[in-house]
């Protein structure tokens, strides 16, 4: 009996978490139809989340695209097929490390930099005045953050997918001696719409977990200024470890589709 | 007109507030009349931002109730709380400005949003200007609330809270961390704000000489300066003090019922008058 009401104990923390998330989230999805809609701020946040994670996500795509086309070419070398290290690279990008790899990259980047900040207004009163001062501060702080997190990750994925196939061009051509025109075709001819709609669905699912576990966290931060590392640290954790669950479940659903 | 024949503008009756089953408020009841002055004394920790943030609708009371100028916030959804909170001021502890505007957006900032309010854009400019300039930081527009030094970011705050004109202001500790002539300048705000627009005033503080000022002195227009009340003005200044501890009301009175008490607590809190 006593075991059962521990249990009951530990279990009441973490669902009642999940259940505020849920809450959040909720209430973000209808702020994205109702009044004020925060134009500004969305612009803002789409300059802050996309424009400033440019650099990172161009970083990413071209090392990553230019090491799989590396160690792809040593694998297909050994059947004589090097001529295929744009398919491999190409579906391989497209699929899984694009988004992945460009999720996690502005997880870090922007969970942390939205829990930060919101944890900081949080400790510093600014959120309570934000509500006395007549603003919901999920429509002024959550809402704009998950808009411009799921118009620009995919953009940033897209992006990120080119830059990651250029890189492995660059290996291909003057490092395998494939020909520009054998390696771009490769890399077309291998992609199929499948590729490209989880290629795309991913992002945008991952937009929201990136945007939202970082105004969860940053919302209920508690604690001063150590709260606020606290806060940021648990939102990068949290969103990296979730974007690579979610990213198993998506991968398995297409997966299945494919076999059918 | 007695006191008892009108309706109060905040009224607290037997309210709980808890946090993770620690009692913040326990069984708070107490009612402030149009025009009245309340001193909010306590140690840290004994609940008194609570109330305040309480009497906002920022915390949802677990028992009891709150009314705010005549409506029950426990029965208010957060949308029709905004309505009540358009006319309650509040100056936060730390000023709470918003780091990311200018002082002229921080001050602006509740007639652009506040919905009942209805300012039209051409006059938000002139009316921040004047909230600016009655707290004597005209030149400051432009700046950012890390450009400023403490007390100014705590007049600032002020004219944040009075743009709007609201007939309640609340303010929490607005004299904590600052040196001795900067908290005059700011209790001498209050005071003023208090006389010149018969505001209902809820002062919280630690520092009772905060408290005799405001319940003692007076603003006279034609000189710009505090002065002491007459004994006919005193009544009419209407100031009660009530002293906080671990959540419960442990007083409430006028200032020479305070000085009389024999309780420890609330005689810490006690500097008596020369």
């Amino acid at each position: 009996m006593y075991g059962a009401l521990g249990l009951l104990d530990v279990l009441k923390g973490p669902v009642l978490a999940i259940q505020e998330f849920f809450l959040l989230t909720g209430r973000a999805l209808r702020n994205v139809i109702r009044r004020p809609h925060y134009g500004d701020d969305i612009f803002l946040q789409m300059d802050i989340i996309g424009v400033g994670s440019l650099p990172i996500v161009v970083l990413t795509g071209f090392f990553s695209g230019a090491v799989m086309a590396l160690q792809m070419s040593r694998a297909l070398a050994q059947y004589g097929q090097v001529g295929r290290t744009g398919q491999v690279v190409s579906i391989t990008l497209v699929r899984e490390l694009g988004p992945v790899l460009t999720a996690l990259m502005v997880a870090g980047r922007n969970s942390s930099g939205i829990a930060s900040e919101l944890g900081s207004m949080k400790v510093t009163e600014q959120i309570d005045a934000m509500r006395a001062l007549g603003t919901d501060p999920n429509q002024k702080l959550v809402m704009p953050r998950m808009v411009a997190a799921a118009t620009m990750l995919p953009l940033l994925t897209i992006i990120s997918d080119f830059i990651g196939m250029f890189g492995g061009w660059i290996i291909s051509v003057f490092l395998l001696n494939l020909t520009s025109q054998q390696y771009w075709s490769s890399v077309w001819r291998a992609l199929e719409w499948s590729d490209v709609a989880q290629g795309l669905l991913k992002p945008f699912v991952f937009a929201f977990v990136i945007s939202l576990i970082g105004c969860y966290y940053g919302l209920r931060t508690t604690g001063g200024t150590q709260g606020v590392g606290r806060a940021t640290t648990q939102a990068v954790v949290a969103a990296s470890v979730l974007i690579l669950a979610l990213d198993f479940f998506f991968s398995k659903i297409f997966v299945s589709q494919a076999a059918r | 007109m007695p006191e008892q024949s009108r309706d109060p503008i905040l009224k607290f009756d037997k309210v709980t507030v808890t946090f993770d089953d620690v009692r913040a408020l326990s069984d708070v009841s107490f009612e402030a009349f149009e025009g009245d002055t309340r001193i909010l004394l306590g140690a840290a920790g004994s609940g008194k931002t609570v109330l305040l943030k309480t009497a906002l609708g920022l915390l949802r009371p677990e028992s009891g109730s709150v009314w705010v100028f005549g409506k029950d916030l426990s029965r208010l959804h957060e949308e029709e709380l905004f309505e009540i909170r358009s006319r309650v001021g509040m100056l936060f502890q730390e000023s709470a400005l918003f780091d990311s505007l200018n002082i002229e957006e921080n001050v602006g900032y509740p007639l652009v949003n506040q919905k009942s309010i209805q300012c039209p854009p051409e006059e938000v400019r002139p009316r921040v200007e004047e909230a600016l300039r009655f707290v004597e930081l005209e030149g400051t527009l432009e700046k950012f609330p890390s450009e400023l030094s403490g007390g100014m970011r705590r007049r600032a705050a002020i004219a944040r809270a009075v743009v709007t004109a609201p007939p309640l202001l609340l303010y929490d500790s607005p004299t904590a961390g600052l040196d001795p002539i900067t908290a005059h300048t700011i209790i001498a705000l209050i005071v003023k704000e208090r006389d010149l627009n018969n505001t209902t005033t809820l002062l919280v503080t630690h520092r009772y000489q905060d408290g005799n000022l405001v319940a003692n002195f007076r603003y006279n227009p034609e000189s710009g300066q505090l002065e002491p009340a007459g004994d006919g003005q005193k009544s009419e200044l209407r100031t009660r003090f009530m002293v906080m501890r671990e959540g419960q009301l442990v007083f409430e009175g006028t200032q020479e019922e305070l000085e009389a008490s024999k309780d420890p607590y609330v005689t810490k809190f006690v500097r008596r008058r020369e």
